[in-house]
């Protein structure tokens, strides 16, 4: 464990950009993101999530493949070359450290992703106790524990110190790199600031939130007739704000744009909450918003489970619950279709 | 509060118990105490789950359009600001008048977590624009407070404007939740979604798109946005959209007469009519149209 004060930060951040580029959760234009920090910027490590979750580090909202271009009467295919740039991405909380894994599962098992693999490769995860976890928050129903973050290390807060933590190889190069800011750490000081944080978890609304029927994978079918579905999706607008924000959400499409002077093979998000996903020659295999509704939450509770040992494709970082416009969420899914023990259970 | 929230209670297992409606759209409670999430109640037993009170901000009315395919009347809850939304549905042939039984519901200013909502500090007064019934009470709507931005916006160099909207629009992600919670945004299959257009876009994939998207969506609801502020509320982003339409109703303002969209579904919308006393932007402001702006 190592410490440092917390007003060194820019030094920590600049010796790190002498081998990286570093990403930090930043304001702009009234929204907080992660961004690209310089000298002088401002980075906001009191706020709990970024607007933005961090999955574009690696899966951006899109992205060029390859352009084709006609020249001299034949057609050349030009490939985006991958880029291989460095990057430190400080300030990432526990719940999106862990989507990290379950986009792992689906971009880089085989066939392996190459725009996500190497960018992936390349990036360090230096992730931030949660000192204030917010009442969207329920990451501890999926194991997440916000007071002992992971990554490639861990960095506590704590009475106007920095705590840091190396995790893995990656984390031991990064500490190379930044040692001289550093000297040794309270050990105890970072388990005080852990205590802490359990103790605020005790108080969270959604402490106790369990799966219930979700957690029982024979029940599948069960699910997936429930009457709920319809009562819970018919105010549903289908924006597609629940897909775009969440950390674990991976569907994309992949399109043209013609430039007029090239075609740009790009790909980019996509929602199951859209008319047209996956739409096909035959028309679409989800027809109504209910369809449409039931996909995300089967998807994330049930089918991903069955298909990846058990493991959920929510992380419980709430960034659902604060921005649907709505008021529909996976919590309120979870409380009316896993809760209940019958059909129709919940709603009278 | 409570009080009303009853007599709503009460006045809806009448008008079911009637035969008058068969299905209601109102608020349930969210998860949390600030959150009423709008729902559509199917059954007369589920009405004692209803709840009315300083969160219900959204507009059901969009959601109206949904029910048009089904049989029997529908009852909506509809604060004062709202029934400009479905006015404007209504002129559009949105929705079938006969097919809706609004009950108008008192509004005190909405708030969310964080206080008033933004869009209750230009709120357009207690009047209900369509009703069927009104549920009386004393309560009153916040008194507006000018937000100033417009100014603000007016007063800068273009430059200075292009560099404001970029900035903004840099951050859009391409939800669409502004254009599918808007009134006035009612195609069946919006230019941006359809694959024959030529212009589908899932995802900005340049800073042309991002301003794209935006600008034909501004000039779209154009005459028929009725500056509910619904746009800015959903933005994920906190992308201020209500400038950029404020900005069209000023200059169509300015240019055809005060004209405020929803508040009579009977008038005819500056640029879906045309008056002999109409400018003649062109002549007027020369072929680029319009300099100031
Ligand atoms: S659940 Fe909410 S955020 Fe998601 S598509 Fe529906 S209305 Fe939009
Ligand atoms: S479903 Fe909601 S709570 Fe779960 S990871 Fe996605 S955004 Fe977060
Ligand atoms: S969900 Fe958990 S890990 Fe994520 S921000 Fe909240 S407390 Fe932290
Ligand atoms: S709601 Fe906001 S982020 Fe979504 S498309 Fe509209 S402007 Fe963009
Ligand atoms: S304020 Fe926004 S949501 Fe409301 S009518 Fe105008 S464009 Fe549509």
């Amino acid at each position: 464990m190592l410490k440092m004060p917390l007003k060194c930060l820019d030094a920590l951040f600049l010796e790190l950009s002498k081998e990286h580029q570093v990403f930090a959760p930043m304001e702009k234009a009234g929204s907080v993101s992660f961004f690209p920090w310089k000298e002088g910027d401002t980075v906001c490590l009191d706020t709990l999530l970024t607007d933005h979750s961090p999955k574009s580090f690696f899966f951006p909202q899109s992205e060029t493949l390859y352009r084709a271009r006609r020249e001299e009467g034949s057609l050349s295919i030009v490939p985006e070359e991958a880029e291989e740039i460095s990057s430190v991405y400080f300030g990432v909380r526990a719940c999106d450290r862990r989507s990290f894994e379950i986009l792992d599962r689906v971009f880089l098992s085989t066939p392996c992703d190459s725009c996500y693999e190497s960018k992936r490769r390349n990036g360090y995860v230096v992730t931030l106790a949660c000192e204030n976890p917010e009442d969207t928050c329920f990451c501890q129903t999926f194991g997440i524990d916000p007071a002992w973050p992971g990554g490639d290390v861990s960095v506590w807060i704590a009475d106007g110190d920095l705590y840091w933590k190396s995790l893995t190889e990656k984390g031991e190069a990064l500490t190379e790199l930044v040692e001289g800011l550093f000297e040794a750490g309270d050990h105890e000081k970072a388990e005080e600031e852990k205590a802490k944080i359990r103790k605020k978890l005790e108080a969270l609304p959604l402490k106790d939130l369990s799966l219930g029927r979700f957690e029982h994978p024979d029940s599948a079918m069960d699910l997936f007739e429930s009457e709920q579905w319809e009562t819970l999706s018919d105010t549903c607008l289908g924006c597609g704000i629940c897909t775009f924000l969440c950390p674990t959400c991976q569907c994309y499409d992949i399109c043209d744009y013609d430039t007029g002077h090239e075609i740009r093979k790009f790909r980019c998000w996509d929602s199951c909450m859209y008319p047209g996903f996956t739409e096909m020659s035959h028309g679409n295999n989800r027809n109504s918003q209910m369809q449409r509704f039931r996909q995300r939450f089967m998807h994330k509770l049930v089918y991903f489970p069955e298909n990846n040992g058990g493991v959920y494709s929510c992380v419980g970082c709430g960034r659902c619950l604060r921005k649907c416009p709505s008021s529909l969420n996976i919590v309120r899914v979870i409380k009316a279709i896993g809760e209940s023990d019958a059909e129709g259970g919940n709603d009278e | 509060m409570h009080a009303i929230e009853e007599t709503i209670k009460e006045t809806c297992k009448k008008l079911w118990d009637d035969g008058e409606v068969n299905r209601i759209l109102a608020w349930e409670k969210g998860l949390f105490d600030h959150d009423a999430a709008p729902a559509l109640f199917r059954s007369r037993e589920r009405i004692s789950h209803l709840v009315y009170n300083e969160h219900c901000g959204g507009n059901l009315s969009k959601f109206l359009i949904k029910e048009m395919e089904k049989e029997g009347k529908v009852l909506v809850l509809l604060k004062p600001c709202d029934t400009y939304g479905f006015n404007q549905l209504l002129s559009e042939n949105r929705i079938n008048r006969e097919k809706v039984y609004i009950l108008g519901v008192p509004c005190g200013g909405m708030r969310d977590e964080r206080g008033l909502l933004f869009k209750c500090l230009s709120c357009k007064g207690n009047d209900f624009k369509a009703s069927d019934q009104i549920i009386e009470s004393d309560l009153s709507v916040p008194a507006p407070v000018p937000s100033g931005e417009e100014e603000k916006l007016n007063k800068m160099t273009a430059e200075e404007r292009f560099a404001f909207w970029r900035g903004q629009l840099s951050k859009c992600i391409r939800c669409n939740a502004c254009r599918n919670v808007c009134p006035a945004c009612s195609c069946i299959k919006c230019v941006f979604d359809n694959r024959d257009s030529g212009i589908e876009t899932k995802a900005n994939s340049d800073a042309f798109e991002e301003n794209l998207f935006h600008i034909i969506r501004a000039f779209h609801v154009a005459g028929r946005c009725t500056d509910c502020g619904e746009c800015s509320r959903v933005c994920p982003q906190n992308i201020p959209l209500y400038l950029l339409n404020r900005k069209m109703i000023e200059e169509m303002n300015e240019r055809y007469g005060t004209y405020q969209a929803g508040e009579n579904p009977e008038a005819k919308s500056p640029l879906t009519e045309f008056k002999e006393s109409d400018p003649e932007i062109s002549a007027e402001y020369g072929k680029g149209g319009v300099s100031s702006c």
